[in-house]
């Protein structure tokens, strides 16, 4: 088999872990190597699907002695097998990245033989690139479940970025999908990693030249839609995992399936691209709009609005603490109005110590007014000739380019939710969500749970 | 305090001339209704006043500008400079008289017109030089590399540090075919310089081999059941694609048509 020929049966196979980030890592290039990172993380090209690439993101093999249901690897799906020896990955990587196609490395892999020596193949790899080629560019590597301790610890020197991915985001679907794996053995290696992060930062304050472990923290990965799990749970379990185990990032997978298995959905099931958009909206909320995952999801309403972001769910369920006033606001209530995002709340804090605001101006720190007008007055006065009917209320917040990107049947289902649809809604309420999920039949499959 | 000048400003279009513009202004203590570099074209309606390039009063402008305003402001109305919007000198003139007059406070007055126009400008500069960090390709001729970028803003000395630093081992060269600079760099020593016209050679059978891979690579990590050409297109703007090998004729998957209407925020990747 040639190199051409591996590269893609080896990228085919990785590409449905998400994480594709280079950041959180910053480094200037050392003498004699080549390379350097960047905090905020570079994207190199964009997929046909329209996802960030940004690391060479291959498996050292496809072959796996273990059979999760969900995976294109597991043992026993009949698929083309390949393995890339750790020289093969290291010159890739090199030619790769001098030729600026790439910030790094993304090195996963299924298990050969046992976790142990896949974890020694990861290590050879990386070593070849850290010590023989020099390479100080990004690396993020799979810790590989049930490995040694030792193993991992040295797999962690190597790299700016550890995951151990959770994939099922519950102990139930874990048993029934992935029966190799247990919630124990992916916290397990998740603790240690955290661990050894929290004495490493020790040991840099400590020795001007300790080797850093994993600089970029750790993430991990969920699948979403290939099992009953509520958004509420996922988000749940998110919040948790940024506290307990102090993530940089949980990413979302929106299911695909790839194999045919009588637990997990059919075949021709569309990815539900939608549900994975509001989840990664409702992530931003937790990492930068200081919201707690119990104010946006309880037991009553478990799974998000698929035509209201987050942030305008809770607006709207939260009326009584609108409007605010622009130019007083503290920066942590700027931040809960719909239409204000990071930057404009924080031009706002600063464009207002120069002189007060009013609506005129805030449209220039871009703020998008037509979300905004309904939570805010201007030195006391609310935006002049404003209708705050249900109606438009509703109708505002919920936003059509957002919902067209993501094409197929549901766009064309929305265009069918016309004004008759929406006045009923009872005053000063939610948007009732099975009514709308009604209005998303195509989404079904991921919302009946 | 400024009076307006029924007349235009004419300068050698580097940054000092500008700078001079600048000085010029305050010594008359007038606004000119435009300033101009000689190099661009422009109907010749107003009396024109050349400004001659000194680096004396250059300077003297330049280090003004931390010291009555802030550090920040020097380093925007540098971005300001490389921009290509249109009457971006006037704009900066029209920023430096508010920062004289108002000192630092002039940064946070981000609704006031001008700074706000200004901060718009600056930040097309930026977003356009973070998208090359990412978006710009080498071709390795040997023992060198070079690249072709064709960039609507002066973008060369934003990315600078950035490759310098990455490949600091390395001999290379950026063309900037736009400006009609390069910058280039070998181990030890870097420049920015003009240069009129430069064609990349032939790729030799190494590097055709390791574009295929890449190309191969880009087609391989795509979803089909999730693919977006919309979202493509948005988040990597068709202008980039000419110089990029994964999106040239040939392979599948490359005929992303660009359709009218806004992206939403990435789904990930880039930002953490
Ligand atoms: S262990 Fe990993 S590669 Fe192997 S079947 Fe499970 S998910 Fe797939």
């Amino acid at each position: 088999m040639n190199l051409m020929e591996k590269l893609e049966i080896l990228t085919e196979s990785a590409k449905y872990d998400v994480a594709c980030t280079s950041s959180g890592s910053s480094r200037s290039g050392q003498p004699g190597g080549m390379g350097n990172t960047v905090s905020m993380g570079i994207c190199h090209s964009f997929a046909s699907d329209g996802r960030c690439i940004s690391l060479l993101k291959v498996l050292m093999t496809n072959g796996c002695v273990y059979d999760c249901a969900y995976c294109v690897n597991r043992k026993s799906n009949p698929t083309r097998r390949a393995a890339f020896t750790p020289q093969e990955i290291a010159d890739i990587t090199m030619q790769f990245y001098r030729r600026n196609y790439i910030e790094g490395l993304f090195l996963s892999s299924g298990i050969m033989r046992n976790p142990d020596y896949t974890t020694e193949q990861l290590i050879a790899a990386l070593e070849l690139l850290r010590n023989d080629y020099k390479f100080g560019g990004y690396i993020h590597v799979k810790a590989i479940p049930g490995a040694d301790d030792a193993l991992l610890s040295r797999l962690g020197l190597l790299a700016d970025r550890m995951s151990v991915n959770i994939e099922l985001p519950s102990q139930g679907s874990l048993e029934k999908l992935a029966p190799d794996k247990s919630k124990q053995s992916i916290l397990q290696p998740m603790g240690l990693i955290k661990e050894r992060i929290n004495e490493n930062r020790y040991d840099v304050v400590k020795y001007n030249h300790a080797p850093r472990f994993a600089p970029a923290g750790q993430s991990t990965q969920m699948i979403v839609g290939a099992t009953p799990d509520t958004d509420q749970r996922i988000i749940t379990l998110t919040e948790g995992l940024y506290k307990k185990y102090g993530l940089k990032r949980v990413f979302f997978s929106a299911y695909t399936p790839v194999v045919e298995h009588s637990l997990l959905p059919a075949l021709d099931t569309k990815p539900p691209l939608l549900r994975e958009h509001r989840l990664y909206q409702a992530d931003w909320l937790l990492r930068f709009y200081g919201f707690q995952a119990s104010e946006l999801l309880d037991e009553k309403a478990p799974n998000f609005n698929p035509l209201l972001d987050p942030k305008c769910s809770w607006a709207v369920n939260h009326r009584e603490q609108f409007p605010v006033e622009i130019n007083r606001a503290p920066y942590e209530m700027l931040l809960r109005v719909p239409g204000i995002g990071v930057r404009s709340a924080q031009r706002i804090v600063k464009a207002r110590r120069a002189g007060s605001l009013d609506f005129q101006a805030l449209k220039k720190l871009g703020v998008v007014l037509k979300r905004a007008q309904f939570f805010i007055t201007c030195r006391g006065r609310m935006l002049e000739g404003l209708k705050v009917g249900e109606h438009t209320l509703l109708r505002s917040l919920m936003s059509g380019p957002e919902l067209a990107q993501f094409q197929g049947p549901q766009v064309e289902q929305l265009s069918l939710f016309d004004d008759a649809e929406l006045s009923p809604l009872p005053a000063a309420a939610a948007l009732p969500a099975a009514a709308l999920e009604t209005a998303i039949t195509a989404e079904g499959a991921a919302f009946d749970v | 305090m400024f009076k307006t000048a029924d007349l235009a400003y004419t300068y050698d279009g580097s940054f000092e001339g500008m700078l001079c513009c600048v000085f010029e202004s305050y010594t008359w203590k007038e606004t000119p209704l435009a300033i101009h570099s000689d190099t661009a074209e422009v109907g010749l309606l107003l009396e024109s006043k050349w400004i001659e390039t000194d680096p004396a009063k250059a300077e003297r402008v330049l280090s003004s500008i931390p010291k009555r305003i802030s550090p920040q402001a020097e380093e925007l109305v540098r971005l300001g400079f490389y921009s290509n919007t249109p009457d971006k000198e006037l704009l900066l003139l029209q920023f430096l008289q508010l920062g004289f007059a108002h000192g630092r406070k002039v940064m946070n007055m981000l609704a006031d017109d001008t700074v706000n126009a200004l901060n718009k400008a600056v930040q097309l500069v930026r977003r356009e030089g973070h998208h090359y960090l990412g978006f710009l390709r080498f071709s390795v001729y040997g023992p060198v590399m070079a690249a072709v970028i064709e960039p609507q803003h002066y973008i060369l000395p934003v990315i600078q540090d950035h490759f310098c630093d990455r490949f600091h081992g390395e001999s290379f060269m950026i063309y900037d075919k736009t400006h009609r600079a390069a910058l280039i760099h070998e181990p030890g020593r870097e420049a920015i310089v003009t240069l009129e016209e430069w064609t990349p050679p032939e790729p030799d059978e190494d590097e055709e081999h390791y574009r295929r891979l890449w190309s191969s690579f880009y087609d391989a990590i795509g979803i089909k059941q999730r693919r977006n050409d919309r979202l493509r297109s948005s988040l990597m703007p068709k202008k980039y694609w000419k110089h990029l090998p994964e999106m040239k004729e040939g392979t599948s998957a490359k005929t992303g048509r660009l359709t009218p209407g806004k992206a939403v925020a990435k789904l990930e990747g880039g930002e953490d």
